[in-house]
């Protein structure tokens, strides 16, 4: 692999910029019927509770126009059973694994934390705040700043130092750069932007939603250029805090949109369940974009868009890839 | 030979209208060479830019080695993506991932098989009752549908089976009535030491409470449940959950495609289908806010 899509998140260096959205990769196995796990840049594990939790009753996922309409109720085996079982599995792959942590409370979340604390192999945490906050009438932790702070600040406290948090934010609120703001604020090293968007569809059959859960988060290349402006949004006022970019990422082009607005890394999701090898593929579709833009390294890409029109990056000299391949 | 799956571009090699249904061939040799009976492919649709991101899955109706060695599902055009697949010509390219799933376990001795089928679901058992034949089993058929063309393979399970029981609700073929109705009685004249299954739950659940009464081992598969509720066909989506009780009496929620579609059908809670039964594993305790939030 080329050096040339090394990225870095805060203090965590990964060999390339793929990741897999947090519930999107199963328990790591699926996947890994299909390609080798230690491809990714990282893999990014499904949202872990304190307690085994079933999840919502079936229809989980309505098919929608270029995305799927999921409410899945956080489906897991709970920290004790991913701690025996997953985690020590996946490290075992010699993948880099960010671990995703969800509670109904702050103090699970810094409970969670502290549990990571001194297992060795995890590359960083990702803080899945979009969960009812059972301590404030079941709103949203990722609605209000104040509370998505209070999660960051519990799991940051918590947590090994050194090992990166990363803040995975939800698009549908007033302002997403308040909420990013007071996340960095608070300890974030940095964020994973978007989680998905709320939406509803209506079985025209049954007459009907079309999900137990009524209402589910909206995912695929449909959300992909909200997904894209919340990165360039939050890219413009922290322009030196690590921004993962998710939404819709199923080729290589879509990963470089989300790395010219802005982002470090992408994580591939929906695209998985399509493609079980989407990951591989969007990272060498990556390569070749950048390559034939002559674009030398990621990190000069990284917020590209922002530049002035005009301004090129330091390019790779047109004989150099032809040198490469001798 | 390679217990993993494969994803490959598969060449359509014909598509054909039998009966209500369609038939598919496609030329995929990795695929055919490590099917095994119950295994089920995952097809996406609608070509490579598709705004359609679920896959679809079928089981599998036969496998053959001619054509550099071929696959053949069975499905019926109910939504616009069986519909896209339907239209699909000779020549033309599909992406496959398979063999996916448990398949059926085989009995090692040369018993008596009660095969079941209904609607297109019954297409795959017919890829079980070739390896049942071949390991010197007696096999014997139930195929039921609400009408004569809703039957799949009733020729066929003539030709090869031992006997053929075919049952439809408007009794335009064969005995009128379902497959319940006649279940009893096939199980008591054929004397199965094991019967399997494949097609709507309904069936299903009719075959493994009849499979009960007898006192036999039933090996359904869910692959109608999967076809409804699944979204990716490799575990990872979570999506085609239903509630099956294990050895130590708890009940979980497992997924159709990864650790099915092939169940015992004894372990399957079928009234509870759709549910999140109250004593499974990770079930809410309290009805409370918590159940609202993302993902």
């Amino acid at each position: 692999m080329s050096d040339r899509v090394r990225t870095t998140l805060g203090a965590l260096e990964l060999p390339n910029p793929v990741l897999t959205a947090s519930g999107c990769g199963g328990t790591g196995r699926e996947l890994a019927q299909f390609f080798d796990l230690s491809r990714l840049g990282a893999f990014v594990t499904t949202s872990v509770m304190a307690q085994a939790r079933a999840g919502r009753p079936t229809p989980r996922v309505t098919e929608t126009p270029s995305g799927l309409l999921t409410a899945m109720g956080l489906p897991g085996p709970g920290i004790e059973t991913f701690l025996e079982r997953d985690l020590p599995w996946l490290i075992e792959q010699d993948v880099r694994v960010i671990v995703s942590l969800a509670g109904n409370s702050v103090e699970e979340y810094g409970d969670l934390a502290l549990r990571l604390r001194h297992v060795p192999g995890v590359a960083g945490i990702e803080v899945n705040v979009a969960c009812p906050n059972v301590e404030d009438r079941g709103r949203m932790f990722a609605r209000h700043p104040s509370a998505a702070a209070a999660v960051v600040r519990a799991v940051r406290a918590h947590a090994r130092p050194g090992v990166p948090v990363l803040a995975k934010l939800a698009p549908d609120v007033t302002d997403i750069v308040t909420i990013a703001l007071a996340c960095v604020d608070a300890g974030a090293d940095g964020l994973t932007l978007i989680n998905t968007l709320e939406g509803m569809a209506i079985d025209p059959g049954t007459l009907r939603p079309g999900l137990t859960g009524v209402s589910g988060g909206l995912s695929g290349p449909a959300i992909r250029p909200v997904a894209v402006h919340c990165v360039y949004q939050v890219h413009a006022a922290l322009p030196s805090t690590p921004i993962v970019g998710v939404g819709g990422v199923a080729s290589g082009l879509d990963a470089l949109e989300f790395i010219l607005a802005g982002a470090s890394a992408v994580a591939v999701g929906t695209a998985l369940f399509h493609d079980p090898n989407a990951g591989p593929r969007v990272l060498r579709e990556l390569e070749e974009a950048l390559a034939a833009r002559r674009i030398a390294r990621l990190a000069d890409a990284v917020g590209l868009a922002h530049k002035p029109a005009g301004y090129v990056p330091p390019q790779v000299r047109p004989q150099e890839p032809e040198k490469e391949t001798l | 030979m390679s217990d993993t799956p494969v994803q490959t571009s598969a060449t359509v090699l014909t598509v054909r209208q039998v009966q209500d249904y369609h038939a598919m061939t496609l030329v995929a040799p990795a695929v055919a060479e490590r099917f095994r009976p119950g295994q089920f492919l995952a097809l996406a649709i609608g070509g490579e830019h598709t705004s359609r991101l679920a896959r679809r899955c079928f089981g599998v109706h036969e496998v053959k080695s001619d054509y550099g060695g071929t696959v053949e599902i069975v499905f019926a055009d109910t939504e616009p993506g069986t519909a896209w697949l339907a239209g699909r010509r000779s020549r033309d390219q599909v992406d496959l991932l398979g063999p996916l799933g448990r398949p059926f376990r085989l009995p090692r001795d040369p018993v008596t098989c009660l095969l079941v089928g209904g609607g297109p679901g019954g297409a795959a058992v017919f890829a079980l009752a070739d390896t049942l034949l071949r390991r010197g089993c007696q096999i014997h058929f139930v195929l039921g549908g609400p009408h004569a063309k809703a039957v799949f393979g009733s020729r066929m399970a003539q030709r090869i089976g031992d006997s053929a029981t075919v049952t439809t609700e408007d009794g335009s073929m064969g005995e009128r009535g379902t497959v319940r109705d006649v279940l009893p009685r096939v199980l008591r004249e054929t004397g199965a030491d094991v019967v399997y299954g494949c097609g709507p739950t309904g069936l299903l659940r009719a075959v493994t409470q009849a499979a009960g009464e007898f006192g036999l081992p039933s090996q359904v598969s869910v692959e109608e449940f999967l076809q409804r509720t699944g979204a990716c066909g490799t575990g990872v989506c979570m999506t085609c959950m239903l509630p099956v009780h294990g050895d130590d009496g708890v009940t979980r929620m497992v997924r159709a495609c990864a650790d099915g579609p092939v169940l015992r059908g004894d372990r399957v809670r079928w009234g509870d289908l759709g549910t999140i039964p109250f004593d499974a594993l990770g079930a809410p305790r309290v009805l409370s806010v918590s159940e609202g939030g993302s993902q």
